[in-house]
């Protein structure tokens, strides 16, 4: 916890060695244990990695003509870039919409209510994050897709034959289990993890700079912008990205609502495909070689895309986190 | 003086009046802060009156005990989600089994011995980034490595959750475990126990309701959970109490195959496991506040 290195209590004196056989052997024995429990998350991540690799070799040495193609029909065509633009896309809507969403909660749970009213409405964020997947999947394909249906229809006509308007909302094919709606549905999902992420970010902005903001004459609004932005916004840019990390890995509410159909088009309200989701709902068909090997081919792409996503958006955390420390 | 520090915080002191649109602009913002909340109040209502709405219709004691889960075509009154509530508790309980004792010793690992080595440090940040692994890519990992080669069955569903619980046990009791104050630790080594001896019987204790709390959030979690079990159990019409061998099935699994169908009678039961699945979380979620509620009554 301390930066401060002291000598520990444990280690008999003059032994330099913690694992030192003056100490008996139980001892010993609790600290391998432990240290092989804090292994086990190194040597799950390279076993993934290794396992999915070596299964996904198929579909890896049908060459780079296979694998950047749009169209996977479980067939002869098993292409990444169809179903890989399905989930940016969608998790690109689901970050524009649900970002806006989540920094204003934050704020408002760390400026504007006092902290012990605080509390309650935490709860009430949290409750977002406990509804499981499938029930956000199944509220989506029952209640809302139905619902959205009528209003993409509406917007579609009212947007016709307006240029870049057009080509996002518009189009003869529009259908309630869409891109959008998938984004809708990713928008709700990550909004606990966002706002309760940049909540602790923004908790850290020392009083003194708030404080020395009013009393320069700042509104609040000001006083948000010039001493909070400032101090938290490499951390939020960190809450954001982890949020997108989670959303291009959400996989059943987005099999359920995103349409079953591999397209890349511009239509937001066209049904596509996403790659998580794709596994979900055709590996249990795919007893080819090949379709199954494309399938955990995809699978290892995902996981090294969120991989990384999350790498960027923990050093953004961590680097403004030692900021804050003052370091 | 600190209470006059404070007040000034909440309410800046108007020595000079902000200016017309300074002080609009304020108000909107704060306005808009509110409308965030409203906005994320809306998806979560409407989905909660419609799963009490829906899915207490569908609950009976028949539709909760009885073993035999129909096909999607028949109505609601035959069959129930028997066998799916006890694949969900024994499943979830299982993957508890394992990764609770792992994530929390892979957080003693990081607190209590790790330091500032750099295999600590390289653990506890990979055990962040595992949190961000989705859920999917568990289910075919342990299908390729357990599957493959031993079939489906309830274990490797717990397999496949517990890799997801894990990294969250591992950072919620990480985080408790530093709030343990040195000189607890330090007056037991005073007394001349050891280093296990000292955290087996008064750290971890002390961080004990904090641990457990995490820990439920991990398996409310768990128990929500699909796609690891996907792939990894298969589904079953017939309560299967053994879990090391055939295929089983989970609430959830139920919920998604049923969503996914046009038959009246399979979205009522989609509606009728989607609500005992949320009730379970929500048990286990409010069981957790309560534990951290009682620990923070005790520290102060």
């Amino acid at each position: 916890m301390s930066t401060v290195t002291k000598a520990d209590p444990a280690i008999p004196a003059g032994s330099a060695n913690a694992l030192n056989a003056r100490r008996p052997l139980g001892d010993r024995g609790f600290q391998i244990l432990a240290l092989a429990a804090g292994l086990l998350v190194l040597v799950i991540l390279v076993l993934i990695t290794y396992t999915t690799a070596q299964q996904s070799v198929t579909w890896f040495s049908g060459g780079f003509k296979d694998i950047f193609q749009v169209a996977f029909d479980g067939n002869t065509h098993f292409g990444a870039m169809g179903v890989l633009f399905g989930t940016v896309i969608s998790s690109v809507i689901g970050v524009i919409i649900g970002v806006p969403v989540s920094i204003g909660i934050a704020l408002l749970l760390t400026q504007v209510v006092s902290v012990r009213w605080a509390r309650p409405f935490v709860y009430v964020i949290d409750l977002l994050a406990v509804v499981p997947s499938v029930v956000w999947g199944l509220w989506g394909i029952i209640v809302l897709v139905p619902w959205l249906q009528k209003i993409y229809l509406d917007i579609a006509s009212g947007v016709k034959g307006i240029p870049v308007l057009d080509a996002l909302f518009g189009g003869s094919n529009v259908g309630g289990a869409s891109f959008f709606t998938a984004g809708l549905i990713l928008a709700i999902m990550i909004t606990p993890i966002i706002t309760s992420l940049s909540r602790e970010v923004i908790a850290t902005v020392p009083d003194i700079d708030k404080e020395g903001a009013y009393a320069l004459g700042a509104t609040r609004w000001e006083m948000i912008r010039g001493a909070v932005w400032p101090h938290s916004q490499g951390g939020v840019v960190g809450a954001i990205l982890i949020g997108f990390g989670r959303a291009m890995g959400e996989t059943i509410a987005v099999a359920l609502v995103i349409g079953d159909s591999v397209e890349v088009s511009s239509h937001l309200f066209y049904s596509g495909h996403s790659i998580a989701a794709i596994i979900a709902l055709q590996f249990g068909e795919a007893t080819g070689g090949e379709f199954r090997s494309a399938l955990i081919g995809l699978g290892l792409f995902l996981f090294v895309l969120t991989i990384l996503v999350n790498l960027v958006a923990r050093w953004f955390v961590e680097r403004s986190a030692r900021r804050a420390r003052g370091a | 003086m600190m209470a006059a520090a404070s007040d000034s915080l909440a309410q800046p002191v108007d020595l000079r009046e902000p200016t017309g649109w300074r002080r609009s602009k304020n108000q909107i913002m704060t306005i808009l802060m509110w409308l965030a909340f409203v906005i994320v109040l809306i998806p979560l209502g409407f989905v909660l009156v419609t799963l009490v709405a829906k899915g207490a219709a569908a609950i009976s004691w028949q539709f909760l005990t009885n073993s035999t889960i129909p096909p999607n075509v028949l109505p609601l009154g035959t069959g129930g989600m028997g066998a799916a509530v006890v694949g969900t508790l024994e499943v979830t309980g299982f993957a508890s089994l394992i990764a609770i004792p792992l994530g929390v010793l892979g957080a003693v690992y990081l607190n209590e011995y790790g330091g500032n080595r750099i295999l600590a440090q390289l653990i506890s940040f990979m055990s962040n980034v595992m949190t961000g692994v989705p859920s999917i890519v568990m289910g075919l990992f342990i299908y390729i490595i357990w599957v493959t080669h031993f079939g489906y069955s309830g274990l490797a569903g717990s397999f496949a959750l517990a890799c997801l619980m894990l990294p969250i046990v591992i950072r919620s009791s990480y985080e408790m475990l530093r709030l343990v104050p040195d000189s607890l630790r330090q007056g037991s080594y005073a007394l001349g126990a050891s280093k296990a001896r000292v955290t087996l019987t008064i750290v971890l204790p002390a961080a004990l309701s904090g641990i457990v709390s995490g820990a439920l959030l991990a398996v409310a979690r768990a128990a929500g959970e699909t796609a690891p079990v996907l792939f990894t159990m298969l589904t079953v019409e017939q309560t299967n109490s053994n879990l090391f061998s055939g295929p089983n099935t989970t609430l959830p699994f139920q919920i998604f195959m049923n969503a996914q169908s046009a038959y009246v009678g399979a979205n009522a039961r989609a509606w009728g496991a989607a609500l005992t699945l949320v009730a379970i979380t929500f048990i286990l979620m409010i069981a957790a506040r309560i534990i951290t509620s009682l620990f923070t009554r005790n520290t102060r």
